[in-house]
């Protein structure tokens, strides 16, 4: 089976959001910056896994520039055969995945796996959009992911309950928590990771569709006021008249 | 040999060293970086939830933890590949202590089977014993303990009165003897145990069996602190040990057990670091959090000098430590380039920076109990409760100012080690000091003043040199063969030794990062280090003052104490407003981000 693992950076999860240029560029200096947990800890160590029960192989491809290279070997020593990395900055979702589907076209992959978000702009488009340009089908926040033959079974999450689907390969899938769990790189990987090959590729120069304007934080959170038990009047004045709630 | 590499142990007394010399934490390269990634991971997922349960001493649990170690391959970073290892270089071995130095008590059992479990044999033992024990080591299949100390042989290791007698058909050895304090020795299947043959005044070295018959385990010491290690006495009742299971050759035990320990001191300076950090986190983060007279307690001055305090002796201590881990690479493989295998270059070249590692030991064990003192004091009535985690951290932190060799004796063997190399002539140490003792009788030369950002601290680093100098140079002299049993005279040059090793490392790193990155960027930097030397210079004053006033006198302890008051002036420094500054940055970021 071959597999294709899509793989973001995002800042460390106890980075200090700030932003520049009159509130129009994400502050990126002593940003540190990590493999987005929902493609590592899901996407690529279900693909590992799959890999390891049914053989084949695990590719990860990442837009970015030279300054990714750090995540991707990341994603190399938890055990990834290879890597491509299209080399042109990310500027929104649609020209991501038009990238990724541009080079996945190539390549004839049975499944083509991702996180079912990154943890800093959260906007789980990538996937559905690959889907689109590959004309295969999407199954997105899945959580769980078996491949029989050339069918696959997924449970995802949905209100109050969970969804089994099938769908025959090759498919996209967005993973989400429950999929897999974290896989900590060893030594060995960690060694082996420089020795793996991390080919950089041209970008086919797809358009992005949507700018960034403006970015705000949200409105720090207030102190908490503390009442008295026995004076329930003061509460229920509070809450109505102040948090205007009830 | 570059100049870089000839830099030897204790050398940094007489000789100026460059900040491009030095290696910095700053300069990690990707690959270490992951390796202490994987090794926080594997703390946040293995050992963090699991605190409570490993310090009741769970059957299995710390066995098995250590096992999860192995398979990350954790437990062979210094073992050769072809004996199943991962070869990474020495410093790198000290990155992931000190990653791994945030685990408590998983920390020591960690430190002791890869330290002074693995390491007599890897180093000491032949081909045929590295090849049974290594790998097997190095996976976690086999725990090791190291069976040294007796309840009447601590400190003074050679005296031990264990046993070891050749049977007469010359096979076996027969141990009979009693260890105490044996880290791992619950778990433990390979014993590394230092015996004295007949008469010998040496110590000999044997690999044991730990299921061999005749030995047996007192239950688990009640100890203070790091409670999830197993430390028990093991006793030798006649217990039969193969003649090829001798660790080198006879007598050479007392050697081996120093040249082990040594390595344990600058590993310990790595565990403890991690240690810092980890309690300089909780104490930002409680500070943050704890509102009182309608603020958090961070906004006030008082808790803001401990933090600055904390973040300063932490910021310290790492820079020596990697300093004196690159010296260390760098010897080793000046020792390979001259033919020496890598086991061999290994040893010689931790020897050869031994002084380095008693003096880190020493500054590292004393910076944590510092860092955990404070961030008791600062969660307050909380920090005393055993609900908090600094109450772990403080227990579990004491333990270090006494294993590895008690810092007094540390300190003691900080002054042996450099004065012994410069009665040997591999140090000069006397030319210099004859040097300041004529300074002290000519009118001062004021000469050309250094300049730029650290004009005042290079100045005064010169100043604290030839104070070791001044004082060490004129005790050996006072003292002569008596010295050796003046311990607070002893104490009191080994201190002077201290504060000027890492008064240098922090002032080289920094310097070193100016360069690379500019005086705006490293400001935070600078008020350390300019903390630091405004503090130090009065500590190294006093410790000079009291070795004069204790074995000088008249005219002569009068100009000594001039030449002193001289030696250690610096320059005033707002302190307060710089540990606001160094306190604001780690408030602000929630975090120790140095």
């Amino acid at each position: 089976m071959k597999i294709l693992v899509c793989i973001s950076k995002a800042p460390d999860t106890t980075t200090k959001i700030s932003f520049t240029d009159g509130d129009t560029k994400f502050d990126e200096s002593g940003v540190k910056y990590i493999v987005n947990p929902y493609d590592e800890w899901y996407a690529l160590v279900r693909g590992l896994e799959l890999k390891e029960a049914h053989g084949g192989s695990v590719t990860t491809v990442t837009v970015g520039t030279a300054e990714d290279d750090a995540t991707i070997r990341k994603a190399l020593a938890i055990g990834a055969d290879d890597a491509t990395r299209i080399n042109v900055k990310p500027e929104d979702a649609s020209q991501v995945a038009a990238e990724i589907a541009a080079y996945a076209k190539e390549g004839a992959y049975d499944l083509v796996l991702l996180g079912k978000e990154t943890i800093d702009y959260n906007g789980s488009q990538v996937g559905g959009m690959i889907a689109e340009h590959l004309d295969m089908p999407f199954i997105s926040l899945a959580e769980k992911l078996d491949v029989d033959g050339t069918t696959a079974t997924l449970d995802k999450e949905i209100t109050g309950g969970v969804q089994t689907v099938e769908a025959e390969l090759p498919l996209v899938v967005s993973c989400a928590k429950g999929m897999a769990e974290q896989r900590i790189p060893n030594m060995r990987g960690i060694m082996a990771a420089r020795k793996k090959p991390l080919n950089v590729v041209e970008p086919t120069n797809a358009a992005k569709q949507t700018s960034f304007v403006k970015y705000a934080l949200p409105a720090p959170k207030s102190a908490v006021k503390l009442i008295d038990p026995n004076n329930m009047d003061e509460l229920v004045e509070l809450l109505h008249n102040e948090a205007k709630v009830i | 040999m570059s100049e870089k590499t000839a830099i030897k142990g204790g050398e940094f007394i007489i000789r100026d060293v460059k900040p491009e010399d030095i290696f910095t934490p700053e300069e990690w390269n990707e690959e270490q970086e992951m390796i202490a990634k994987m090794c926080d991971d594997f703390i946040a997922q293995e050992v963090e939830p699991n605190l409570e349960r490993i310090d009741e001493m769970e059957e299995g649990l710390m066995p098995s933890i250590l096992e999860k170690a192995g398979e990350l391959g954790l437990l062979s970073l210094s073992v050769p590949e072809e004996l199943g290892g991962m070869g990474v270089d020495f410093k790198t071995t000290l990155l992931a202590t000190e990653r791994l130095g945030t685990g408590y008590s998983f920390s020591v059992a960690y430190g002791a089977h890869t330290g002074i479990g693995t390491l007599p044999i890897l180093y000491y033992g032949n081909q045929e014993q590295k090849e049974k024990y290594i790998p097997k080591l190095a996976s976690g299949e086999w725990k090791a303990s190291y069976c040294l100390t007796e309840p009447s042989a601590g400190s003074d290791a050679n005296s031990g009165k264990t046993k070891a007698e050749l049977t007469e058909d010359g096979k076996h050895y027969v141990i009979n003897g009693q260890k105490m304090w044996i880290t791992n020795a619950g778990f433990a299947k390979v014993l590394t145990v230092f015996a004295k043959i007949g008469d010998d005044k040496n110590l000999t070295a044997f690999i044991v069996d730990a299921e061999s018959e005749g030995i047996s385990l007192n239950p688990e010491e009640k100890k203070m602190g790091i409670k999830g290690s197993s430390t028990r006495q093991v006793f030798f009742n006649d217990v039969k040990v193969p003649v090829e299971n001798m660790l080198s050759e006879r007598g050479n035990g007392f050697k081996i057990a120093l040249n082990i320990l040594n390595i344990g001191r600058i590993k310990l300076a790595g565990a403890v670091l991690g240690g810092a950090k980890s309690g300089i986190d909780y104490s930002i983060k409680y500070a943050n959090e704890r509102q009182q007279f309608g603020r958090p307690i961070s906004k006030y001055g008082a808790i803001r000098h401990k933090i600055a305090e904390q973040v300063i002796k932490c910021f310290v201590t790492e820079s020596a430590t990697y300093r004196a881990g690159q010296n260390i690479d760098d010897a080793i493989q000046a020792f390979i380039d001259e033919g020496m295998d890598k086991e061999q270059a290994t040893l010689k070249g931790i020897e050869q920076f031994a002084p380095e590692c008693a003096i880190l030991k020493v500054a590292g064990s004393e910076a944590l109990d510092y860092v955990v003192d404070e961030a008791v004091q600062i969660y307050g009535g909380m920090g005393y409760s055993a609900e908090s985690p600094v109450e772990r951290a403080y227990r579990d932190a004491r333990i270090n100012r006494i294993f590895e060799g008690t810092n007094e004796i540390n300190r003691m063997l900080t002054v042996d080690l450099v004065l012994k190399r410069a009665m040997k002539g591999e140090l000069d140490l006397m030319g210099p000091a004859q040097e300041v003792a004529n300074e002290l009788m000519s009118i001062p030369d004021f000469g050309d003043a250094p300049e730029g950002v650290f004009a005042n601290e290079y100045k005064a680093l010169k100043g604290f040199k030839k104070t070791i100098l001044m004082v060490a140079g004129s005790a050996v002299q006072k003292l002569m063969q008596t010295l050796a049993k003046e311990q607070e005279v002893l104490m009191n040059i080994a201190d002077l030794s201290i504060d000027t090793y890492m008064a240098e490392s922090v002032l080289l790193r920094v310097d070193k990062m100016i360069a690379n990155k500019g005086e705006e960027a490293c400001k935070d930097e600078i008020a350390i280090v300019k903390t630091y030397f405004y503090d130090i210079a009065d500590k190294i004053n006093k410790s000079g003052k009291d070795a004069i006033n204790a074995f000088a006198g008249g005219d002569e302890a009068k100009m000594m104490l001039m030449g002193l008051k001289r030696f250690t002036k610096i320059d005033g420094y707002n302190s307060k407003e710089a540990r606001q500054q160094i306190a604001q940055r780690v408030i602000e970021a929630g975090k120790y981000n140095f």
